[in-house]
């Protein structure tokens, strides 16, 4: 039982050990080159209301800051490239890929996580909404998508247009084609967009 | 990602020194493009100057009634400006073609013309790029060449230059302003601001070591109906196979430029004189010289078909 025990890992201890090879091997790898110091630099933000201090490698992403070192694994590493969306948080007031942004250009700045929106006790209506209208199945995309719909309905009350907007000059009005092009930097692997479209609709007011 | 250090930086002039003087360093902005690049370290700067502070985030009117856009204005602010929507709806269609909204809550103005080429090969640290490495040869001559360039190339290049934004800006003659090292400004014409490839792909735009975007102007309204069409493989969040910028006046007069055929935004001014007898008509100088590969051949049509679709909207 003693070798099923060490065995007993979860999987972010896994991935943490895997990652710690990687750094054990980077100073072969760099022979070619010469060596890199990593740069520690401090930065302070507000996640979720709470004021934070992190020391941190100037590399780290505000997506590795969230997860890694403040522990908030609700946002997701998808692709780390910008494309997916999983990483997508809300950074004064504004939806952004955390993956693309490093933790250190973030100083002062208001961070909103999906843990900040709501939880199991309390629900933001989104979260309610995505649960009544089953918009997922694996629930990987999701913090993203619902990160991202929140942003997008106040995109859309401050009359942002978007590609669909059939008229530049006229009022932004809320509909399914709006919803769907302003969420395409979301994607969803298991294909539940025609539900998310029902319960972001929902919380729009509109019908889908 | 290769170690860098990082660093905020104080005014344009001091920020443009300190990359003048320092063969390792680049500026961030938006990061969108730069951060991608170097996850992959296609892109090792070993230092970051960051010019977010620099307060060139304003939209000002010019005293010959064009707009001022500065370099750190923010792609949805731009496409959400009121003036922007009003008079130069073809530079607000084509930001909101491109990228997604998160990256366009980021991307800059200055960071949107500087972005790099999404041609496969330039990607692929496994395969030769004369951008990436020069003298090393180009992959994609020769390769997968259906979303790559059919005109002003080169041998050593076949890249397309993947921002919207730059089409509709080189079809409502912007130019691009800078400081210096020294301090000194200038003012650079979009139509010069982007290079063919030639023999040194690498070299993509005329910024000269350390020169910093400080704005892009814009000239006076000139009116006409304003459009941005862009045929892509998706219906959203996809990059052009072909785009067409377009402001076509009552008469029929008026400009094009396109995007996703060339290392730059493509206009030929002297093919507009053809514009009033059709696409047809204009297409013939507009696409003068184009290099087709069997894969990309079909971007010569869809180009004619996309400046005609524009015409007949125009005429409403």
């Amino acid at each position: 039982m003693a070798i099923l025990d060490d065995l007993q890992l979860s999987r972010r201890e896994v991935m943490a050990t895997g990652a710690a090879v990687g750094v054990a091997a980077a100073p072969g790898m760099a022979s070619a080159a010469p060596a890199e110091q990593p740069t520690l630099m401090k930065v302070s933000f507000t996640v979720n209301g709470q004021r934070q201090t992190l020391e941190l490698d100037t590399r780290t992403t505000l997506l590795d800051a969230l997860r890694e070192h403040l522990k908030l694994t609700g946002s997701k590493k998808g692709c780390d490239h910008g494309q997916c969306g999983a990483c997508t948080v809300i950074v004064d007031g504004r939806r952004i890929n955390s993956c693309l942004s490093l933790a250190v250009m973030h100083e002062g700045d208001e961070v909103t996580t999906i843990e900040g929106l709501g939880g199991p006790e309390k629900l933001h209506p989104l979260q309610a909404a995505f649960v009544k209208h089953d918009g997922y199945q694996c629930g990987y995309c999701t913090p993203g998508q619902i990160c991202s719909a929140k942003a997008v309905l106040e995109e859309i009350r401050a009359g942002v247009p978007s590609h669909v907007t059939a008229d530049l000059t006229a009022k932004v009005e809320f509909s399914q084609a709006e919803l769907r092009e302003r969420m395409s930097g979301n994607i969803c692997r298991c294909g539940a967009y025609s539900n998310i479209v029902e319960a972001v609709a929902e919380v729009a007011g509109a019908k889908a | 990602m290769r170690a860098f250090s990082y660093e905020r930086a104080k005014s344009p002039r001091e920020a443009a020194a300190a990359l003048a003087a320092d063969p390792a360093a680049r500026f961030i902005a938006g990061g969108t493009n730069l951060l991608d690049l170097m996850k992959l370290e296609i892109e090792t700067p070993a230092r970051l100057i960051d010019v977010n502070g620099l307060k060139l985030d304003e939209i000002t009117p010019t005293k010959d009634g064009g707009l001022r856009i500065g370099a750190l204005v923010r792609n949805t602010d731009l496409a959400a400006d009121k003036r922007v929507r009003k008079d130069y709806g073809v530079l607000s269609r084509a930001l909101l073609a491109g990228a997604s909204g998160q990256l366009r809550n980021k991307a800059t103005t200055a960071g949107n013309l500087l972005q790099r080429t999404r041609c496969p090969y330039f990607y692929d640290t496994n395969m030769p790029c004369n951008k990436r490495t020069p003298g090393a040869g180009c992959s994609a001559i020769g390769g997968f060449t259906r979303t790559l360039a059919v005109l002003g190339a080169s041998e050593a290049c076949i890249a397309t230059h993947p921002s919207d934004m730059a089409v509709a800006l080189r079809v409502l003659d912007a130019s691009v302003e800078t400081v210096g090292p020294d301090g000194a400004e200038r003012s650079i014409p979009i139509a010069d601001f982007h290079r063919l490839p030639g023999e040194t792909p690498h070299v993509e735009t005329a910024l000269a070591r350390g020169e910093l975007i400080t704005a892009v102007t814009l000239p006076r309204p000139i009116g006409g109906v304003h459009a941005y069409r862009k045929v892509r493989d998706r219906a959203s969040y996809a990059f052009a196979l072909v785009s067409v910028a377009s402001v076509i006046h009552k008469d029929g007069s008026g400009r094009v430029a396109l995007g996703g055929v060339a290392h730059k935004p493509w206009r030929v001014e002297a093919a507009e004189a053809a514009l009033p007898r059709g696409a047809k008509a204009v297409s013939e100088g507009l696409l003068a010289g184009a290099r087709t590969t069997s894969q990309n051949a079909f971007k010569l049509t869809l180009a004619e078909r996309a400046i005609g679709a524009a015409v007949t909207e125009a005429r409403g």
